[in-house]
């Protein structure tokens, strides 16, 4: 077959060999720099802790501190204590709770506090903080997800505060609520959890010199995603017992229901004390990993607080009791 | 049909872009708190991603008529068992300081671990016979046969996440609902392919 030979393009305007092969290098470029950087920012937007570098803290947990501080154990960063959180009230990503807590407004705020007590009383929560002077307590913290930190609280025994109102001669539990309020707590509005959440104690646990209501940390007013403005804190428990941002506190002759206890009961107990012997059904509990340390610890049993409470579950079973 | 070498490049590029963002992070402490279980947990979402984006592959050419997209199937393929090396090496290094007995009490008394192992060692024997030599070796039949294994380790490697979520189980569920709808394409492709392909005008001409 003959090509007719077409002159309606005169030779200087085809495209030159070098610019031809420059053009299809600069698209393809282009192809992989844009495709790249869409693919980086999806990365970004879904796998990027919403964190600022976390710096180690030197400090040692000083031992007069708190009188159950564990010495030589290093207090975890400000940072991490502050960003790392469960608290499905806000998110269910530890880190996404700092930022989606940020502005949690916490005034006004009171605690109601009755059930079988002589003298039912509605704190608010300013005077509530001054009922007791805070007391630096150096803890270690122990989550069920087997990860630790070592936190200085600022608090008060619970006791203090169940002193006075007056427990009744019958009262063998206390219950804890947690504020429920989705408009301030947005996660709240998912069903992940059954709301508000629920804690609670036996009473002799409640009045432990250990057990205490937690106001602040580092010194400082207690922020959002750690429980602000009031929580509890048991350091020989898991740490989903230290119930946060509480409204309201009942003693009882019944075990109350517990938040965690409804969403599986074969995987948490009422007492959920650390326990490095008993397994969570799906993992272990015999090691944890301390945040800012870089390979994994034994879990004490108790979380080290033995000698303080162990007496309280003597001939106990603590596998049926777990 | 566009220009496969240049395509199957822009996949890996693509592909590679959060291996390379995570060790950027690593580097300079910029993964939180608790680092290991950030790598571990995004290493082995990664892997689970691509095992999808592999399985993607067959649905998409043929509701889009692309037949040429295959080619790039291998590149998503591979990558999966890359971040799937990744998160097993975490696990091994980080939460087990490579103690390997206690790797294999792990694996036979906890449920999740097993099912990530399962899931794991199934990807192996298609890592390697990723290579056209090994296609041409195990003819195509077979070849597809053997490499059905995915879906497996798809299921596998699903439960295994859904197992070890405490109560936010939606993101574990997402990907078991991507994978029933590539499971289920299949299912229907099967039977109503009329449905679920695009044919090209020139179909005949172009089977092989």
């Amino acid at each position: 077959m003959l090509i007719k030979k077409t002159d309606d393009i005169k030779s200087g305007e085809i495209t030159d060999e070098k610019l031809f092969w420059n053009r299809r290098a600069f698209i393809r470029g282009a192809a992989l720099v844009t495709t790249a950087t869409a693919t980086g920012l999806l990365y970004r937007k879904l796998a990027t802790p919403n964190q600022q570098p976390s710096k180690t803290d030197v400090a040692q947990a000083d031992p007069g501190i708190g009188h159950d501080a564990p010495s030589g154990e290093k207090v975890t960063s400000y940072e991490d204590i502050t960003n790392y959180n469960n608290f499905y009230e806000f998110s269910t990503r530890k880190d996404g709770v700092a930022p989606r807590a940020k502005n949690f407004v916490t005034r006004p705020w009171t605690v109601e506090i009755g059930g079988m007590v002589h003298k039912p009383r509605t704190f608010d929560i300013d005077d509530l903080i001054k009922l007791s002077p805070p007391e630096d307590r150096v803890y270690r913290f122990r989550c069920v997800e087997a990860w630790s930190m070592i936190i200085p609280w600022l608090g008060f025994p619970l006791k203090r505060l169940l002193d006075e109102v007056e427990p009744m001669g019958s009262a063998k539990y206390v219950a804890f609520t947690t504020l429920f309020d989705p408009g301030r707590m947005p996660n709240q509005r998912s069903d992940v959890l059954t709301w508000p959440y629920v804690e609670g104690l036996r009473l002799d646990e409640a009045m432990h010199p250990l057990t205490i209501l937690a106001t602040g940390l580092y010194g400082k007013m207690l922020p959002p995603q750690n429980g602000a403005p009031i929580r509890l804190v048991v350091p020989w428990k898991y740490g989903f017992k230290s119930i946060k941002s509480v409204v309201k506190i009942a003693l009882t002759d019944q075990q109350p229901p517990t938040t965690w206890n409804m969403a599986a009961s074969d995987e948490y107990g009422f007492y959920s004390n650390v326990n490095p012997e008993v397994s969570h059904p799906r993992w272990s509990q015999a090691t944890e990993r301390r945040i800012g340390e870089w390979g994994r610890r034994d879990t004490l049993m108790f979380n080290g607080y033995a000698d303080q409470v162990a007496q309280l579950y003597s001939g106990m079973d603590l596998k049926a009791n777990f | 049909m566009p220009d496969i070498k240049f395509s199957k490049l822009l996949v890996f590029v693509n592909c590679a872009v959060p291996c390379a963002l995570l060790g950027w992070d690593a580097y300079h402490h910029r993964l939180g708190a608790n680092p290991q279980e950030f790598v571990l947990h995004t290493t082995g979402t990664l892997a689970l991603v691509f095992v999808c984006l592999s399985l993607a592959v067959t649905p998409l050419r043929k509701a889009l008529g692309l037949p040429w997209l295959i080619q790039l199937r291998r590149t998503l393929g591979l990558f999966a068992f890359f971040y799937g090396c990744l998160h097993l090496l975490a696990y091994t290094w980080f939460d087990k300081a490579f103690r390997f007995k206690e790797i294999v009490e792990d694996t036979l008394k906890r449920p999740f671990i097993f099912l990530g192992m399962f899931a794991f060692l199934l990807l192996i024997p298609l890592a390697i016979t990723s290579t056209n030599n090994m296609v041409k070796r195990l003819g195509g039949r077979r070849w597809n046969r053997l490499h059905k294994l995915a879906y497996v380790a798809a299921i596998s490697g699903v439960i295994h996440y859904y197992l070890l979520v405490k109560a936010d189980t939606r993101i574990p569920l997402a990907f078991g609902a991507v994978l029933a709808v590539l499971l289920g394409y299949r299912v229907l492709n099967k039977f109503l392919p009329s449905l679920t392909e695009r044919r090209l005008a020139r179909t005949p001409a172009a089977r092989p």
